[in-house]
């Protein structure tokens, strides 16, 4: 196998907190090598703390494992540390129609996040992923998970989840 | 330089060094988890298990390195769980009881203005791997500080009682500040192989953010008391930080290995 077919068959591992997305249209698999029997995989967390990367290494370790290779090794790596921005067009799709609204690309120039009054550091509106109404508000910036926030539509009033653009 | 081409003269210092940061965390952490299940509303409590388990993030990630850099096969785990509390190189800020709702919020605050600037300063550290986790934690800390400053301006200039609340914690916690920009010769190793940013140009900064947004919040920046609480980076700690450890540590010391 080459490391583009490694690749592609890492295409097959979850996100365990978001089922519709893998690892590979999230950024989150950084570079795959081959160096004799061993397979070298790095990775990098969406988030520190992110329990979800445990199950994730045990998930690529069994994934190849099931393809022929014993040695599987799994690096952590934080540098350069995950974006939203290396998540691919069709992961935002996925995640819009799962219904998480995806994080818009973050600007090129974006402000730090320094501590102004809430209202002017935020960013632009996030449109509803059921209705797509811009007439949204957050409820609290963190959500059930490390990555997402939530947020309230008041034209379909419906409570929906945020993927937070970092 | 990385791990490989690290000066071994440097690997007591980097040691040292990593656990500082990796105790602030760590220990910061488990303060804010223990709000799990008290926060004083559903998204709050979230909010606060989130910053938990940011803070317990970056930690496994220092300690991890610091086991590294130490060469002794030691892991996070045993970094965490298996010293005793003259081993911990925390600041003393950290290892305070949570006190009520802004006591939590205020210490969040001071701790988080300082985070962001140390770990923004060290993504330019001449070593690589440390240099990598700065940049990572800076973003997540960036959440801490808008989060806490958004707190801080609710209960300064929100009620009688929320004012009165947050004033006298920030009282209380002033004394405790002075450690968080203290040098000593660990420090000033680091600073002059270019791993550590020089820290008295880092102290005006974060006086300067800390005095904008405490303005802001309507409350009044204390008096700098005549003692600063010192001691924590070399091992003296207040008599919390054991009884903290007796219960974080708790299931590695009675049942040594155990895992699920």
């Amino acid at each position: 196998m080459t490391p583009a077919e490694i690749l592609e068959a890492l295409t097959e591992v979850r996100d365990p907190e978001i089922p519709v997305l893998n690892i590979v249209e999230m950024g989150i698999v950084r570079d795959v090598r081959l160096e004799g029997d061993t397979v070298h995989v790095d990775i990098t967390p969406t988030y520190t703390g992110c329990p979800a990367m445990r199950t994730i290494e045990a998930a690529i370790v069994q994934t190849l494992q099931a393809r022929g290779f014993q040695q599987v090794v799994v690096h952590k790596v934080f540098r350069e540390p995950w974006t939203t921005d290396w998540m691919t067009d069709e992961a935002r799709e996925k995640l819009r129609a799962y219904g998480i609204a995806p994080p818009p690309p973050r600007a090129d120039e974006a402000p730090e996040l320094i501590p102004l009054p809430f209202s002017v550091a935020r960013g632009p509106a996030v449109p509803c992923p059921f209705c797509g109404s811009e007439q949204t508000r957050q409820t609290s910036a963190f959500g059930a998970t490390a990555c997402k926030a939530l947020f309230f539509c008041e034209a379909c009033q419906q409570p929906f989840e945020y993927f937070k653009a970092i | 330089m990385n791990l490989e081409t690290l000066d071994d003269a440097l690997r007591p210092a980097l040691f040292e060094y990593l656990l500082r940061l990796g105790d602030d965390a760590l220990i910061l952490g488990h303060r804010l988890s223990e709000w799990c299940g008290h926060g004083p509303y559903l998204e709050e409590d979230i909010a606060l298990a989130n910053l938990a388990l940011d803070c317990l993030g970056h930690a496994e990630a220092l300690l991890t390195l610091a086991g590294e850099v130490e060469g002794q096969g030691r892991t996070a785990d045993d970094l965490a769980f298996l010293r005793d509390a003259y081993d911990f190189r925390n600041v003393q800020l950290v290892e305070l009881p949570r006190g009520d709702f802004a006591f939590t919020i205020v210490r969040q605050f001071l701790y988080a203005t300082y985070a962001c600037l140390l770990y923004k300063a060290l993504q330019q550290s001449a070593f690589e791997p440390l240099a990598g986790i700065a940049a990572k934690a800076h973003k997540e800390m960036q959440y801490h500080l808008r989060h806490s400053s958004e707190w801080m301006r609710c209960l300064g200039d929100g009620t009688e009682e929320s004012h009165r609340r947050a004033q006298s914690a920030l009282d209380e916690l002033w004394m405790y500040t002075g450690e968080l920009f203290e040098v000593d010769d660990t420090l000033r190793t680091l600073t002059e192989a270019r791993i550590a940013p020089d820290m008295a140009t880092l102290q005006p900064k974060w006086r300067e953010q800390v005095e904008t947004v405490l303005r802001e919040a309507t409350l009044t920046v204390p008096e700098d008391p005549p003692y600063m609480a010192t001691g924590g980076r070399h091992g003296h700690h207040t008599e919390h930080l054991g009884h903290l450890l007796a219960e974080m540590q708790f299931l590695q010391r009675a049942y040594p290995g155990a895992q699920w």
